[in-house]
């Protein structure tokens, strides 16, 4: 392959794109219902009627939670790039550089401080379309790094989770992730502050298990995937179909596996509420809490 | 019987025809066949040597997980004195696919606790081949408790595909229950020692090798995704399960360059499945100096070490 075959393909797409109008409507996996993308963004992603809690973006999860729609953001150590010089059918260098351009983010989490009903909390979110949320080394960073974070500001952290598991591409050191991340959790631990997790649609593999389930207060999403291993995984080990729910998040609760599944449209109530009452604070924001809305 | 691997056919081979020269020695034939022994036992010993000297890496994984190679029982049966398996997790059930219990090593008391693969096919079946369910991590999970409130140090042995993919494990909280075993590994205040004597899969891996110190055998394997399962996701397609061993980097020399492990323990010439004894007494020593090295650290140190060693993993390279 060499730079035409390459560019060309890219080109003929610029050309393609200007003459559709993307994403005017959106598709309810479910209900198979189409409703005005409009419609459904200014519903958090939740699809009016069938109420199917699509993907979120991490800069939109941060506007839902902290007031005013305002936050800093937490700078992520840098990390080495591309330890094993991996590549598969393309390189994983090169599939990084897309996952940036599509999402505009640097890696798969995205951190956040800033006040939410008052309260000063620590926000992580995981990207599913940053190579489908993946956990490597630039992620398992951000999760430690949004940890250490809440410790030193003394504050709740809160993690939606969205992942398909560990980032193959980065191989055993992908793998470490899962017990540096642990220790983060312990640190918050010795510090009494909550920590809350949102499993959001899908978590699956190395997330689930580590810092994804290992929250003081373990919430869902309506319909979220939730799992160690994928269904299909499942279903090639056991050579049969599934049941009907399975590893859905209300499976997981009636499996005593999570503690709410909760609407989107309630999550940043239903999170406040929590902290205040773990944290000891009054059930409504101090008026000086109130004045700093937005600032931290 | 030996089983031989594919690339070990030419020794194989040569180890046919010595049996069958041995034979006509044996039944007194009026030839000499010794010279020709003599020649041919050399010649089958540098075969091996030379085949070893450059497995490649999914030769290793071939050798990692050879059905003659030593097991967790092997381990216990010749490291550990007054050893009494301990069962169940006190909560469903109990998963054989890992053993635990105390006993001795080399004097002092210890908490062992480890995969076992299985060894005959009624065995695999009974062991689910090492492949544990929730169970299995919570029962690990009470051991390494036990053992910290007796301040008895915590031996792992690590030896497995990965933890099992099925119905009943995650209906009983598969991912919680390895993320709550490494959390456990971390706060244990007695010092542990890992070794990956086999295969390292993955999270049914890390739930029990997150230690002090994490040695691994030569010839053993340790990543976040058996070779086949990276080709058929990244490559979609599992005939590449050669090139995604080579491009994972999973053998015990990656490993200690990543700093994922500290020590590699060298295999005899022909690995771990040709001299068990010597292999085992290897690991043994290895697993004495590193509890050598830790004894003298206090709790809040051991601990802090260990959690300061994992935050540390990959930041340089």
């Amino acid at each position: 392959m060499n730079w035409i075959s390459n560019a060309v393909p890219k080109i003929r797409n610029l050309l393609q794109r200007r003459d559709v109008k993307e994403n005017l409507w959106i598709k309810c996996p479910e209900s198979g219902q189409l409703v005005f993308h409009k419609d459904v963004e200014a519903n958090q992603w939740v699809i009016p009627g069938s109420n199917y809690h699509m993907r979120m973006s991490a800069t939109a999860r941060l506007k839902s939670m902290f007031d005013g729609e305002t936050w800093f953001d937490i700078a992520v150590p840098d990390v080495p790039v591309d330890p094993l010089k991996f590549r598969d059918e393309r390189r994983y260098t090169d599939r990084l550089k897309d996952a940036r351009t599509k999402t505009g983010l640097n890696d798969a989490v995205k951190l956040g401080f800033g006040r939410m009903e008052g309260l000063p909390v620590v926000i992580a979110v995981q990207d599913f379309d940053f190579m489908g949320g993946s956990l490597g080394m630039a992620a398992g960073e951000a999760v430690v790094k949004g940890l250490q974070t809440a410790v030193e500001k003394k504050s709740p952290f809160i993690l939606f989770a969205a992942s398909g598991g560990a980032r193959m591409q980065e191989g055993v050191l992908s793998l470490m992730q899962l017990p540096r991340t642990t220790v983060g959790v312990q640190m918050l631990r010795e510090a009494k502050k909550p920590y809350i997790v949102v499993l959001t649609n899908p978590t699956t593999g190395g997330v689930t298990a580590s810092y994804a389930m290992l929250g003081d207060v373990q919430i869902a999403e309506p319909g979220a995937l939730i799992g160690f291993a994928g269904p299909r995984v499942i279903e090639q080990t056991i050579r049969e179909k599934l049941p009907v729910g399975f590893q859905r998040a209300e499976y997981l609760r009636d499996h005593g596996m999570v503690d709410l599944v909760v609407h989107r449209h309630e999550m940043r109530a239903t999170i406040s509420r929590l902290c205040r009452v773990l944290t000891k604070q009054p059930s409504e924001p101090t008026p000086d809490q109130l004045l700093l809305t937005g600032a931290v | 019987m030996r089983t031989y691997l594919d690339f070990e056919k030419p020794v194989a081979e040569l180890e046919a025809k010595l049996e069958e020269l041995r034979a006509i020695g044996a039944g007194g034939e009026p030839v000499s066949v010794g010279d020709e022994i003599g020649r041919l036992e050399i010649k089958a010993k540098e075969t091996l040597a030379q085949l070893y000297a450059n497995l490649t890496p999914w030769q290793k994984t071939q050798v990692a997980r050879h059905p003659q190679r030593p097991h967790f029982s092997d381990y216990v049966a010749q490291l550990i004195t007054d050893f009494t398996p301990l069962a169940g997790d006190r909560k469903f059930g109990e998963d054989e696919a890992i053993i635990g219990g105390f006993g001795r090593f080399r004097g002092s008391s210890i908490c062992v606790i480890g995969h076992e693969k299985g060894s005959t096919t009624e065995a695999r079946i009974k062991h689910n081949f090492g492949m544990a369910k929730p169970e299995g991590y919570r029962k690990a999970v009470r051991l390494m408790e036990l053992a910290d409130r007796f301040e008895v140090p915590v031996i792992s042995l690590i030896d497995t595909a990965g933890a099992y993919p099925g119905i009943d494990a995650e209906a009983r909280g598969q991912a919680e229950a390895i993320a709550r075993s490494t959390d456990a590994c971390l706060n244990l205040g007695v010092p542990n020692v890992a070794t990956i004597i086999g295969e390292g899969g993955s999270g049914g891996a890390i739930a029990i090798a997150t230690a002090n110190t994490v040695i691994m055998l030569e010839h053993s394997i340790y990543s976040v995704i058996s070779p086949e399962g990276a080709a058929s996701i990244l490559w979609r397609d599992t005939s590449k399960a050669q090139e995604a061993a080579t491009n994972m980097k999973i053998t015990a020399r990656d490993l200690e360059r990543f700093g994922v492990v500290d020590l590699v323990v060298a295999e005899p010439v022909g690995g771990a499945h040709r001299h068990a004894d010597a292999t085992i007494a290897a690991v043994g020593d290895a697993i004495a100096n590193s509890f050598e090295r830790l004894k003298s650290l206090s709790r809040e140190e051991i601990r802090t070490r260990r959690q300061q060693k994992f935050l540390a993993i990959g930041r340089k390279l």
